[in-house]
């Protein structure tokens, strides 16, 4: 299986995503480059963590008129998965591939450090190798990761299970002090209406092997390769 | 074609927590502003557009803050001027 990372102007986590699906699963890796209209047969298109466009304006909000972002916005209409990182989940939401927007930490900090997730739906394809409410840890590193939209939108992925992942409280942290950045109802991590698009905050591909601190991040692409490949 | 000065506010939308505006807000406090009670940080833009007549300009101008200039999730704009350049 072949995973295609885009790398926008200012990505700087396109290598750990080009790295996971070499290192963990022994898969293949292509670099796509934001000015080009090809995905060079990926199976798999992950929107990569950053700061694209320097941030300017709003994350994401200039990469989404990248030229590449036509293909894998087909891609993703063709039922194509794409997996958006942390500036790629505020890229996909810009692109409204994903409901919602990422604003400021409400700390106005920028948060590095590992999170404890809840996954909270272990039926999708980027999460059937987790067990449903199981906890992990995989780190953080943002600073505009608020998840925020409307009671209505909230609702609807709340009933419709795209919420994948929440922050959550684990046995180190204060009940009141495990949300990271302000996120409405500890929203770290959200899928499509067809179940194709996760965006999350968090790093998985910075999670791939224990010498990294935690490889819990590893089920994550283990899934998309039992998933997708099938 | 003429040429026309347009000037767009952007802000966060009412509501919605705005951290940025409520430190901006906190330190005022700290100097002794203790009249104020609410800041909201934003976006100003001045922008210069070729468009047929102010309406025109302004009518771009808005397709420009719904596509891009604005978030429609989170932000509220505000065309302030539209002026001959």
């Amino acid at each position: 299986m072949k995973f295609g990372i885009v790398t926008f102007p200012g990505s700087n986590g396109d290598y750990d995503a080009y790295r996971a699906p070499i290192d963990a699963l022994a898969e293949e890796s292509v670099y796509l480059w934001h000015k080009d209209h090809d995905l060079q047969g990926a199976d798999v298109v992950i929107l990569p963590g950053g700061f694209s466009y320097g941030d300017y304006l709003r994350p994401g909000a200039i990469a989404r008129f990248s030229p590449i972002m036509q293909e894998v916005t087909a891609h993703a209409r063709r039922g194509g998965p794409v997996l958006a990182i942390c500036n790629g989940f505020q890229i996909a939401c810009e692109a409204g591939l994903l409901p919602g927007a990422l604003q400021r930490n409400a700390s106005l900090k920028f948060v590095c450090a590992p999170i404890a997730l809840r996954v909270e739906n272990a039926d999708t394809i980027f999460t059937s190798r987790y067990d449903a409410r199981q906890l992990i840890t995989v780190p953080i590193a943002h600073g505009d990761g608020r998840y925020s939209a409307d009671e209505e939108t909230l609702d609807r992925l709340e009933g419709e299970g795209q919420v994948v992942f929440r922050y959550a409280p684990d046995r180190l942290q204060a009940a009141e002090a495990y949300n990271p950045n302000g996120s409405m109802r500890d929203i770290a991590g959200i899928v499509s209406t067809e179940g194709n698009v996760l965006g999350m905050m968090p790093h998985p591909e910075r999670a791939v092997d224990p010498v990294l601190g935690s490889a819990d991040g590893l089920a994550l692409f283990e899934s998309i390769l039992q998933r997708v490949a099938a | 074609m003429s040429r026309f000065k347009v000037a767009v506010q952007v802000v966060p939308r009412r509501g919605l927590l705005d951290p940025q505006g409520k430190a901006v807000a906190d330190a005022l406090h700290t100097l002794g502003f203790g009249g104020v009670s609410s800041v909201h940080v934003g976006r100003h833009l001045v922008l210069d557009v070729d468009a047929s007549s102010e309406a025109d300009a302004r009518k771009l101008t808005r397709q420009m803050c719904e596509r891009l200039l604005a978030n429609p999730v989170t932000e509220d704009f505000e065309i302030a001027t539209v002026a001959p350049a």
